[in-house]
């Protein structure tokens, strides 16, 4: 036999002690042959598109799972960025289509649906401003449509005035879906250089560049690797803890290019990327905190936290590039408040601050993610948290993204509880000295040297 | 089809833990490649490379079969399709 028993075990370990499993599976469409001028004409087309092609998505999904054994935990749909259609729509709001996306995601049993989105780095269209008008509305009349908006890149700089449009957005959702702990922000991700293949939510669109339909895969696995480091001798140096890192990373690796080949193959539809970022849920022991702390660091947000997490990312990323020959999406470690235990126990035990979460957002993947703030905050202060992590991604060219959930009623201390995947948090202090001039001078902060690459 | 698989027991060693299984796989025109099997401190561990027949028995029946006996003898029963193991294992 080829396979030793042992690697059997440790496989079999891996998905039953320590929650290893496929993140996701999600399938890209685009929706270029949806538009028309009739918002009605072309909610119809989006609805039947999206039903037509993703039919066979969740039992292919379920299928796999039972073969090769491995949870695949989320099957979902990301979509062209949704600006596009409404540009070419002779009504105001997109509402329609937001509807008519969360009808198919709910008849092919997936839980969330990205690319209600629009791209406005460099200025703002007639389809992205309607998109934009259209967030609150379409957030809070669906359950599974998610929206997000890039206001930022290397090679553009940062589009202030829709950074502050966005801080608007953020607010009107809170208030919206205020009796909901404001869920309606769950779903919406303000990004800078936003990528065109991320399978992860909220932040999945399927981009111009991508083909017409695209099987993109998600890892997962913080319970392993902390199983990993939690299994090293106290006194192995740090050279030892990446190594490790990078052996476990590069296994769970594999088992993602595995599925991605497998579930484009079976639908029929091109094999698009494997995503190697370390999503943590709510389950216990699969936290990216926990793996900083298994490192050394006291708590999470103490000393050492940022280049522990720098370490973290580098090692998963250097395992996972001999793994697959398709890396893409935001590939980093995710460090959403909401969604990790271990995150949670760090804020409430005051050892992480949102000053530490932006520090820790230069070296991972993706940003501010799932942080719950006081509901009084005002749009200017979340505009001010927005440009400061635009600035991050700007100057590192690298991808951020900002996802606050400014919870109406709630102060510092409180808590909001969305359930599933999207998890509880507790309400965050925010720095109060953000002022109001700095958002609304509106204009462009110009492209860094970094874009002058050519 | 033909498709390899990796089948894995564990669990409380007693009578006649092989025989169900290679029962099962029999009835189900699965075929034995290789087997290794250890106790170690009371625990029977198994693994089997077994090549599954799809044409005659699709891996879902199998694994539903597998399923019941595993529940009859109080054993926990396994069965992956094998490229799981090399992609993760091999390079």
């Amino acid at each position: 036999m080829h396979i030793e028993p042992e690697e059997i075990v440790e496989t079999l370990n891996m998905i039953s002690q320590q929650s290893l499993d496929i993140r996701t599976v999600t399938l890209g469409l685009s929706l270029a042959g949806c538009a028309d001028s009739d918002i009605d004409v072309m909610a119809k087309r989006v609805y039947e598109h999206v039903t037509s092609s993703a039919s066979n998505l969740v039992p292919m999904a379920e299928k796999l799972e039972r073969e090769y054994g491995i949870p695949i935990c989320n099957k979902r749909i990301s979509v062209t960025p949704v600006a596009m259609l409404g540009a070419t729509c002779s009504t105001e709001d997109v509402t329609p289509i937001a509807l008519a996306l969360d009808r198919a995601a709910h008849e092919v049993g997936v839980d969330f649906i990205g690319g209600f989105s629009a791209l406005t780095h460099k200025g703002m269209g007639d389809g992205a401003r309607k998109l934009i008008a259209s967030i609150p509305e379409a957030l809070a009349s669906t359950r599974r449509v998610c929206a997000s908006v890039n206001v930022a890149t290397t090679r553009a700089g940062t589009n202030m005035d829709a950074v502050l449009a966005m801080a608007h957005t953020v607010k009107k959702c809170a208030e919206l879906t205020a009796e909901h702990d404001s869920i309606a922000c769950a779903k919406l991700v303000v990004f800078a250089n936003m990528v065109e293949d991320n399978p992860f939510m909220a932040g999945a669109v399927h981009g111009y560049g991508e083909p017409a339909a695209v099987i993109n895969v998600g890892i997962s696995g913080p319970g392993v690797v902390r199983a990993i480091v939690d299994a090293l001798p106290k006194d192995a140096d740090l050279t030892a803890v990446a190594e490790a890192i990078k052996a476990t990373s590069f296994k769970i690796t594999r088992m993602g290019e595995l599925v991605a080949r497998e579930a484009a193959a079976r639908m029929g539809v091109a094999m698009g990327i494997v995503d190697l970022s370390l999503a943590p849920t709510p389950a216990e022991g699969d936290s990216v905190a926990e793996i900083i702390e298994a490192m050394g660091v006291g708590r999470c947000g103490g000393p050492g936290t940022t280049a522990a997490l720098a370490l973290l990312n580098d090692a998963v990323k250097k395992g996972g590039a001999m793994g697959t020959s398709s890396i893409g999406g935001l590939s980093g470690a995710f460090i959403p408040v909401s969604e990790d235990q271990g995150m949670i126990r760090a804020v409430e035990s005051g050892a992480l601050t949102i000053e530490k979460l932006e520090a820790m957002t230069s070296v991972c993947s993706v940003g501010l993610d799932m942080i719950a703030i006081p509901g009084d905050t005002t749009a200017e202060t979340i505009a001010g948290i927005i440009a400061d992590e635009c600035a991050i991604g700007v100057v590192n060219a690298k991808t951020t993204a900002v996802r606050l959930i400014p919870a109406v009623g709630k102060v510092v201390g409180d808590r909001v509880e969305f359930g599933g995947l999207l998890g509880e948090a507790p309400v965050m202090a925010v720095n109060q000295w953000a002022g109001t001039v700095f958002a609304r001078r509106a204009g462009r902060v110009p492209a860094p040297l970094q874009s002058l690459r050519n | 089809m033909q498709t390899p698989a990796i089948l894995s027991v564990l669990g409380e060693d007693r009578v006649g833990i092989v025989a169900r299984v290679a029962g099962v796989l029999a009835e189900s025109s699965a075929n034995i490649e290789d087997i290794r099997q250890t106790i170690i401190g009371g625990v029977f561990s198994m693994t089997m490379l077994v090549t599954v027949d799809e044409d005659s028995t699709s891996f879902d029946e199998i694994q539903l079969r597998l399923s019941q006996i595993a529940e009859d003898i109080g054993v926990q029963i396994t069965l992956q399709r094998e490229d799981v193991f090399r992609y993760m294992h091999r390079i």
